[in-house]
């Protein structure tokens, strides 16, 4: 399904700022994986989801989606099969057009962009169906501006529109991190049912190790541009907050620091 | 009274023709968030092809048009400095806009061409009107400007409601989400900037043959008078109307600058100085809303703090 090779990826090489980011990288996901992430802050947690987006250019080694080398296609070529959910939920919406708009938009992701009627009528009804999905009451609201929404509610539009044209790979980064707690947990909630009802390969990158352990098939662990630990199946089922704590502390010779990853 | 009118029909006639550069303007400031300065060069192309063409004897009508595309070509090279290149984007539209001026000069041949005795568009209409008198010329020009601005209204509002036209739109809002579902961002920039410029070069070749003749330094100032119109037009209906008010908003934001500019220019002011007053008028209208909303922050404090009443109680 998705395969990463070997691929490192330094920022500002030749410069005082000079920072390896990722360091010999290799996975390898099978379809239909659910696989979260965890690590510190700095880890390389979001360049390892930018770079299979293509948000910058890697500097070496392989990325292949569905058999093909994606490695140097631009980030928009690659939309056509990657959905994605940012940390910021100001990034993943036109916070200047409606969300019937921004649904319809979303639903032409892969698409070409031709002189036909941006949002076709037989579509309104359908994109109110699946924001009714959503469970917020925004199916009422499909002619407001996206701007007048929560950052929960925006967040939560833009899983839809991640998904509404079924992805290969959905990539979700931190997405709950910005939300307060019960919002946060609806969202997640959420997330884990459409992966779920739609069968999809998904990286989740998550700062709460509860929420790592109990969604998805598999867990990645990352620590300075590396994967240091990797569990999947049962052997995941039996995890431990502890023994994600002990194994950092293990592989990493540190104590894990951050506590926002403790207190969770 | 006769004079009244006549000032007052003349700057209805320049507020159209002129309104369509502004609605060009429109496109790239406020819709794809680039401030493009390519304006003042591309207005003035497409005055000095339609001037070029119709001294050749081409039809005025085919001179508009070319004019346009010129425009686009214009608009296609501030895009591709901008995307391509990376060159930020005031400064990709400043290299146009000064590489156009030499352009201008070798398209005429000379820095002014007149088209005392070619066939304009205005002639045209004017003898087709059943009136006489010295109102003719400029109701001739309110005609083609209604004409041209309604068309090109009706078009805007459909091509920004198309799968493209949305594109642009959200590539100004949110650039990383168009790219993020599959839209190649440089694209609608590009056309964007195109589409832009077209609509300035044809505002600019209307404009050439209603004062009869092509001017190298026609376009000067022109991005602020399109800046102006916008400001103004804005101020016209709430913000929360339907996308084709707006834009006629716009083009009455360009009648209502050139009625100021008309009362000023009565009331004895030079037209050295016009530049300086639209400068100023326009900062002031930038100003304002800064001001009133600095005047609001300090009456909310004030009151509040009245509501808490004796702080050392
Ligand atoms: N665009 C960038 N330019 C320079 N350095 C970057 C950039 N993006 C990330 N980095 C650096 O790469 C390292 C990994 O960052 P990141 O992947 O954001 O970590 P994480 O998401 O795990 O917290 C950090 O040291 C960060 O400062
Ligand atoms: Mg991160």
């Amino acid at each position: 399904m998705l395969k990463i090779s070997h691929v490192s990826k330094t920022f500002n090489l030749g410069t005082i700022n000079e920072k390896k980011a990722l360091d010999d990288i290799s996975l390898v996901l099978n379809e239909g994986d659910f696989v979260t992430v965890i690590g510190g802050n700095g880890a390389g947690k979001s360049t390892m989801l930018n770079m299979i987006a293509g948000v910058y250019p890697i500097d070496s080694g392989i990325i292949a989606l569905d058999g093909k080398d994606i490695s140097l296609e631009s980030e928009y070529k690659r939309a056509e099969m990657i959905g994605r959910v940012f940390q910021d939920p100001m990034m993943g919406t036109a916070a200047d057009m409606e969300i019937q708009e921004n649904l319809a938009f979303a639903n032409r992701r892969g698409k070409s962009r031709t002189l036909k009627w941006g949002i076709q009528k037989e579509e309104k009804a359908f994109l109110k169906e699946e924001v009714k999905r959503l469970g917020l009451g925004l199916e009422e609201r499909m002619t407001n501006k996206v701007g007048l929404l929560s950052g929960g509610q925006r967040q939560a539009l833009t899983l839809l529109m991640a998904t509404l044209q079924k992805p290969k790979l959905l990539l979700l980064d931190e997405h709950t991190a910005a939300l307060d707690p019960k919002t946060a947990r609806s969202v997640l909630q959420l997330t884990s049912e459409i992966i779920e009802k739609e069968h999809l390969t998904a990286i989740m990158v998550t700062h709460n190790m509860k929420d790592a352990i109990a969604y998805g098939n598999r867990l990645i662990m990352m620590h300075e541009g590396r994967i240091i630990y990797d569990v999947k199946g049962e052997n995941k089922k039996e995890l431990k907050v502890e023994d994600l704590l002990r194994k950092f502390e293990e592989v990493s010779g540190q104590e894990m620091d951050n506590d926002r990853m403790l207190l969770a | 009274m006769e004079g009244l009118l006549l000032v007052i029909f003349g700057a209805v006639g320049q507020g159209m023709i002129w309104g369509i550069m502004a609605l060009g303007v429109y496109i790239t400031f406020r819709m794809l968030d680039f401030a493009d300065l390519t304006v003042d060069g591309s207005f003035a192309t497409g005055g000095c092809v339609a001037a070029l063409f119709i001294t050749l004897g081409i039809d005025p009508i085919v001179a508009v048009f070319s004019a346009a595309a010129a425009g686009a070509v214009a608009g296609l090279v501030t895009g591709f400095l901008h995307t391509k290149c990376q060159i930020p984007a005031i400064l990709a539209g400043i290299l146009t806009q000064l590489g156009l001026y030499s352009i201008n000069l070798r398209i005429m041949g000379r820095s002014n061409l007149p088209l005392l005795k070619s066939d304009t568009l205005i002639k045209q209409t004017a003898e087709l009107l059943p009136i006489e008198g010295s109102l003719l010329t400029s109701i001739a020009t309110i005609a083609v400007g209604l004409v041209f601005t309604i068309i090109i209204v009706a078009l805007m509002y459909w091509f920004f409601g198309t799968e493209l036209g949305s594109a642009i739109r959200a590539t100004g809002n949110n650039e990383n989400m168009v790219r993020s579902l599959g839209v190649n961002t440089n694209k609608t920039k590009v056309l964007g900037l195109m589409i832009s410029n077209a609509l300035i070069a044809l505002s600019g070749a209307l404009v050439t043959q209603s004062q009869g003749y092509g001017d190298v330094k026609m376009g000067m100032g022109a991005i602020v008078i399109g800046l102006a119109s916008i400001i103004i037009g804005e101020m016209l209906p709430g913000k929360r109307t339907n996308f084709a008010l707006r834009l006629c908003a716009i083009i009455g934001g360009s009648i209502i600058y050139r009625l100021i500019v008309a009362g000023v220019l009565k009331m004895g002011l030079d037209t050295d100085d016009l530049k300086l007053l639209t400068s100023i008028l326009i900062a002031i209208a930038l100003t304002i809303p800064v001001l009133a909303a600095k005047h609001h922050q300090k009456n909310v404090y004030k009151a509040n703090n009245r509501k808490i009443g004796d702080w050392n109680a």
